[in-house]
């Protein structure tokens, strides 16, 4: 299988002031994130608010640099140093955001929305163009007497459908979507989830799909990314992930998570307070001050991630 | 008797493209220490016809029903004074949009306390500590430091908390909760469905619940309705709804859930819910539905009862469980 993507040590620390009138500070917004993606699969990113999904998904995109760590794309290692050649990267990297709304132009017809990509990195000429983008419309359910219209006449389900095809245009390898299918309704949110397994089938591929939406992650996902504080908890196989989690906070997540079926109801595993700031996060296991399973170990010593069960976890006592 | 009970609750809005019916015929009934959630897509009416029996709909709202009671009084009735008592005191709602019912000027603790003076349930001193006890009650950390806060300080999760804490201040016989977790993580989310539990088992507070989350409902609701575009389509006993629901539009909401996936593709909705310009048919549902034959096009469905508390608007609803049949 080829390898869409590999990342190693992705680290990500902004300046930030603290608190409205404070000196500025460092906050962890993610560390030391490793992981690889294949051609054809999808590895879903879950975690809190906070916990540093877009921050990872940013860097994958190319559209924020890491202060540390290295992405290798399509075999390729980013020089994020180089905007030259980041931007000719970026075609090969495509993101989808929860509100579509905000990422098109509304001045735009959908059909100029489509071609725009390609006229930017000058692909083809006009009418080739415009075949391209009645072509990818087709492809995400749009009939063709919606080419002339702008976003606004367009409903949420119908605009995510494009924000897709825009992505789609440069026939990108890897996808990087946060929270896309988060705005829609049940409905409209399937249908949303069939196109892009349908797509993903035709074009091969490689979707990083943010979400906070653990049954919606449990059916698109291959593997499960769980980030608590800018780290990774737990990474590994979806059936290993949710069939028999490992980390108390993917535990923790996973009974949270309101149930349709009577039988998945788990017992549930409160977790108290919320995530502590990424100004300065805990010592140890960050995740000690909620942990019900913490020992003096997991206050001084900082797991590593290591491989049980067929996946990698980061906690002293899994 | 029921402690809410709306009928034919119906709300035209004037558009510029002419009236606009976004409720038509709905009927609300809950009792106390009921929980009732009210599903349905975007779009299908469900804020609207909460915010009509609030009475807070915005002047170009025309709402007619035959009934609207809460406690065995007419809400339409009362005088502007009699409304003030009741509204936030017995009478409670939790807003879809958390920044747009808390004001910006003012603390979130100050609001809080405020709040329970008018209503003469505590001042002062004791009103202060009284809402940052309730603040730690919708989980909110460090809540005296928050009670000082202004409400653009916070994150949207922490105002929808302090709004949360602000409509049970004064445990309300009915609180009317328009999607009261949807920004919050599932962690956060499952801390105030355990509160509120908490509440109506201790206060027998009534909660009327609107939602897109259906496993949000199926965990907390007693009863459902289910709406689609303004009308009624289904109700129920909440499991009797997801065991076996019987409108083909339930039926299709449930299948489309990735929960109940069978394979790689989800069994989506064609189409989409009319928009207010589209034209709606006597069963608006009819353009998306597989069973819908030429009189679901001329006809406006009869509502037959399902057994017990069910009811269902179709004309050709789905048959009920062999077992039930037998029964
Ligand atoms: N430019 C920035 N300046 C200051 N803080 C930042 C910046 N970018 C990210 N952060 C912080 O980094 C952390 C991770 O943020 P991120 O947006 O990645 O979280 P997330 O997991 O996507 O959350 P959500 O579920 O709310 O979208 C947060 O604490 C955030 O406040
Ligand atoms: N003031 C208004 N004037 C005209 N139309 C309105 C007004 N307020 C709401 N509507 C329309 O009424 C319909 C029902 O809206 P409502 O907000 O009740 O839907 P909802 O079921 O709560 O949806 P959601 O799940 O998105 O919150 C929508 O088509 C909306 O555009
Ligand atoms: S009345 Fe007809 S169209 Fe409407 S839901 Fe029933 S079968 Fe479908
Ligand atoms: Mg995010
Ligand atoms: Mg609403």
């Amino acid at each position: 299988m080829t390898r869409a993507l590999e990342a190693s040590g992705l680290t990500r620390r902004v300046r930030a002031k603290r608190g409205a009138f404070g000196r500025t500070a460092t906050v962890h917004a993610l560390e030391d994130v490793s992981f690889a993606l294949d051609a054809g699969r999808t590895l879903a990113v879950v975690g809190e608010s906070g916990s540093g999904k877009s921050t990872l998904a940013r860097i994958v995109a190319l559209v924020d640099a890491p202060t540390e760590g290295a992405l290798d794309i399509a075999g390729g290692r980013i020089d994020f140093a180089d905007a030259a050649a980041l931007r000719r990267r970026r075609a090969g990297v495509q993101m989808v955001f929860q509100n579509p709304y905000g990422s098109l132009n509304p001045r735009l017809t959908i059909a100029r929305a489509l071609a725009e990509p390609l006229d930017v990195a000058g692909v083809g000429d006009s009418a080739s163009r415009r075949a391209a983008a009645a072509d990818m419309m087709a492809k995400v359910g749009l009939s063709p007497e919606h080419a002339g219209r702008h976003p606004h006449m367009f409903s949420g389900g119908q605009r995510q459908r494009i924000a897709i095809a825009r992505a789609l245009m440069l026939r990108p390898k890897l996808l990087v979507l946060d929270e896309p299918v988060s705005a829609l309704d049940v409905s409209i949110r399937a249908q949303i989830l069939n196109l892009l397994a349908d797509l993903r089938r035709e074009f091969g591929l490689a979707y990083l799909f943010v979400s906070h939406d653990l049954s919606v992650v449990r059916h698109v996902a291959d593997d499960v990314l769980v980030l608590y504080l800018g780290r990774i908890a737990e990474i590994g196989p979806r059936e290993a992930i949710f069939g028999r989690p490992m980390h108390p906070y993917t535990r923790a997540l996973l009974s949270a998570t309101p149930r349709v079926e009577a039988a998945d109801r788990a017992r549930r595993e409160p977790l108290r307070g919320e995530p502590p700031s990424p100004l300065d996060p805990p010592s140890g296991c960050a995740f000690h001050p909620r942990c019900p399973l913490a020992t003096a170990r997991c206050t001084a010593e900082r797991p590593r991630l290591e491989e049980k069960r067929g996946r990698l976890v980061a906690c002293h006592e899994a | 008797m029921a402690l809410l009970d709306v009928r034919g609750l119906t709300v035209e809005f004037a558009t510029r493209a002419g009236p606009f019916r976004a409720v038509e015929g709905v009927d609300v009934t809950v009792d106390a220490g009921e929980t009732l959630a009210i599903v349905g897509e975007s779009g299908s009416g469900k804020s609207v016809a909460m915010l009509a029996v609030m009475g807070l709909l915005p002047w170009n709202a025309k709402v007619t029903a035959e009934r609207i009671e809460f406690d065995g009084r007419d809400l339409r009735a009362l005088s502007p004074r009699e409304r003030r008592a009741l509204v936030g005191k017995d009478l409670a709602m939790i807003f879809q949009e958390p920044m747009s019912a808390l004001n910006p000027c003012f603390t979130v603790g100050f609001q809080i306390a405020e709040a329970l003076s008018a209503h003469g349930a505590a001042r002062g001193a004791e009103a202060r500590k009284r809402a940052v006890a309730l603040l730690a009650e919708v989980g909110i950390p460090e809540p005296e430091a928050r009670a000082r806060a202004f409400p653009h300080q916070m994150s949207g999760g922490m105002c929808q908390r302090a709004m949360i804490a602000m409509a049970i201040a004064l445990r309300p016989k009915l609180l009317i909760a328009d999607e009261p977790t949807t920004a919050l993580d599932v962690t956060v989310q499952a801390q105030i469905l355990d509160l509120l539990k908490r509440l109506r088992a201790e206060t027998g507070m009534a909660l009327v619940l609107v939602t897109h989350d259906m496993g949000v409902v199926a965990e907390t609701a007693d009863r459902v309705v289910v709406q689609y575009a303004g009308r009624r389509a289904e109700g129920n006993a909440a499991a009797a709804l997801f065991a076996a629901p019987r409108h083909p539009y339930t039926a299709a909401l449930l299948d489309a859930l990735p929960e109940r996936a069978t394979g790689e593709r989800l069994a989506a909705i064609p189409g989409a819910v009319p928009g207010p310009s589209e034209p709606r048919l006597p069963c608006a549902f009819a353009p998306r539905c597989p069973r819908a034959q030429d009189v679901c096009r001329t006809q406006a469905p009869p509502r037959a009862s399902t057994g017990g508390e069910g009811y269902v608007h179709c004309h050709f609803p789905l048959p009920a469980p062999a077992g039930e049949r037998a029964a």
